[in-house]
């Protein structure tokens, strides 16, 4: 689990040029992280080649926190 | 200036005269160019005239699952996808009138929803990439309407709304979304008009004559340039003075 937090956490970091302190598994990719839909689906394109899944757009728009991603991956990753 | 070393690009309806001439234009700046189409021959003999190595993916937009399919085999085939060339067209001409239901939508169906997918599939390596080039060939006729074309102009002024659309969601990706308009080109329709409505039609041209492929060519290998990367949304006029927007 702590392992698939720090990459998710890594990526979004990155994606988004936050700080890494702000990018807590309650935090809100738009709300607050500054995040716009098209951050969103870079994110998500950047979880599917990190991890391997595949995160079809349905699962994609219930993504709405670190933590929502970090389980949609623990859940899905092979 | 305008040099496409490295690039690859995916033209649509690249057995015509204005796709042919793209393709062309777009393998002598150095890109590698995917030729698509119906005719298979045609679209030998096409590549056979173009450098660089070019690629013959066969498909028929009229399909969507061709059309979903066609960007992934030329992602396979060049290894990455710099420049979309939504160029693939037909009409149905009709007064509206008369128009039968499939005449209309098989106009919209492979005229707009066909260049709406293949842009939806091309956005997703282009965004990787960071860079991308989507350039639809809409027509003068999707700007001031055409008696007997109420598809054709509804599907290229659909085109340009699109193409604005989807300029400003991926701008900031390094993205550009444009449309070339072209007005009146020399082709086979063109050549089998009669003299008094050939006359006639030239009567309407500033430029006085008949334009080429290549001139709606040399447009499409500047917006797919690195040159034109300030340039997003926008639909480049490539008719002899016919109309002035």
């Amino acid at each position: 689990m702590s392992e698939t937090s720090d990459r998710v956490k890594k990526i979004v970091v990155e994606h988004l040029g936050v700080e890494s302190e702000k990018v807590t598994e309650e935090a809100s990719f738009i709300d607050d992280l500054g995040a716009d839909s098209l951050d969103i689906v870079e994110l998500v394109m950047a979880f599917e080649e990190e991890f391997g899944v595949e995160i079809p757009d349905d699962a994609a728009e219930k993504i709405g926190t670190v933590k929502d991603a970090i389980d949609y991956i623990e859940a899905n990753k092979a | 200036m305008f040099d496409l070393s490295g690039m690859t690009a995916l033209v649509t309806g690249a057995s015509g005269g204005i796709g042919s001439a793209i393709a062309g234009a777009l393998a002598a700046q150095g890109a590698r160019v995917a030729l698509s189409g119906t005719r298979q021959e045609a679209l030998n003999e096409v590549a056979a005239g173009l450098g660089g190595d070019p690629v013959i993916l066969p498909a028929n937009l009229g399909d969507p699952n061709e059309v979903d399919g066609l960007v992934p085999r030329a992602i396979e085939a060049l290894g990455q996808l710099d420049i979309l060339i939504n160029n693939a067209g037909v009409t149905r001409d009709n007064l509206a009138m008369r128009m039968k239901d499939e005449e209309w939508s098989e106009v919209l169906r492979i005229n707009l929803e066909a260049a709406f997918r293949l842009a939806r599939a091309a956005l997703k390596p282009m965004m990787r990439a960071r860079h991308g080039r989507i350039i639809s060939i809409t027509s003068v006729v999707g700007v001031t309407g055409n008696p007997g074309q109420a598809n054709y102009a509804a599907s290229k002024a659909g085109l340009i709304g699109m193409s604005k659309a989807l300029a400003q969601e991926v701008a900031s990706r390094g993205i550009t979304v444009n449309c070339i308009a072209p007005g009146f080109i020399a082709s086979a329709m063109t050549d089998a008009l009669p003299d008094g409505q050939k006359e006639a039609l030239l009567g309407r041209i500033p430029v006085g004559k008949l334009g080429e492929g290549n001139d709606v060519a040399a447009a499409a290998v500047y917006l797919a340039s690195r040159e034109a990367a300030y340039v997003t949304g926008q639909t480049l006029h490539v008719n002899g003075g016919m109309a002035m927007m």
